[in-house]
């Protein structure tokens, strides 16, 4: 677990029951496997899910395939109910963990 | 000898997405379960023509009340011709606000993109938009 950069867009703060938009860009291969005629074949190793919880709950889910860009990006939205974190997190094949944080502040 | 040893390991301690031998109608009809679709109710935002396959933008709405009791809980996007059809599934919820995702795919060649959408009512809406791609992401040609 641990090394993995990733940007995680926010706004500052949102009101109770504002829809908020989260972006998040993370720096992975998304190794597909490669093999053909001239090349060193590669085991596949990709980011095959990111669950994002908020507040308790689980609010956000991804199943990523080889099909997805490296340093894969994703956009989607999620009702502000409470400040608190948002906690991300991407599983790689092979089994590592990376996980990040971003906080949600709510008025 | 190295080669066989790498291509023998395993893909994976088992990923959401793992049917790589899954066909796209295969996956199209898992998805809906013998499920009618609605060809309504999707936005299907992404290039016509696309130069370059390793990235092409989508973003992806659904219309829906987004309530507890109607909302949107998946949304699945799926390449007619890429090697491994089913490229992102996304899973939400009434806490959502909004079915609204975007991302950024990998296309093999100028084929079709389906998206459907599953509702909490057990509905699936079904829509489907052609893309041509001029550089494929795939080193063969796809």
């Amino acid at each position: 677990m641990s090394d993995i950069i990733a940007r995680i867009t926010l706004p500052e703060a949102a009101r109770r029951g504002e829809v908020v938009t989260v972006r998040v860009i993370v720096r992975h291969p998304m190794e597909r496997g490669f093999d053909g005629p001239g090349l060193t074949p590669v085991p596949r190793q990709i980011l095959h899910t990111l669950s994002v919880t908020y507040a308790g709950e689980e609010v956000f889910r991804m199943a990523l395939s080889p099909g997805i860009t490296a340093n894969p990006y994703v956009e989607f939205t999620t009702l502000a109910v409470e400040t608190g974190e948002m906690v991300f997190e991407w599983q790689e094949d092979g089994g590592a963990v990376y996980r990040r944080t971003a906080q949600l502040v709510v008025t | 000898m190295r080669r066989r040893s790498l291509l023998a390991l395993p893909l994976a301690t088992g990923p959401a997405l793992a049917q790589t031998t899954e066909t796209y109608e295969a996956a199209e009809q898992s998805i809906l379960a013998g499920r009618m679709p609605a060809p309504t109710g999707i936005t299907i935002e992404m290039p016509t023509l696309s130069e370059n396959g390793n990235s092409v933008d989508i973003a992806i709405r659904v219309e829906s009340p987004s309530t507890r009791a109607d909302h949107v809980t998946a949304i699945h996007v799926l390449a007619e011709k890429n090697p491994i059809p089913r490229v992102a599934s996304f899973t939400l919820g009434p806490r959502s606000g909004r079915a609204e995702v975007a991302t950024r795919i990998r296309l093999a060649t100028t084929q079709t993109i389906l998206v459907l959408a599953e509702t909490s009512r057990g509905q699936v809406h079904r829509a489907a938009r052609e893309v041509i791609v001029i550089l494929g992401a795939c080193v063969d040609g796809g």
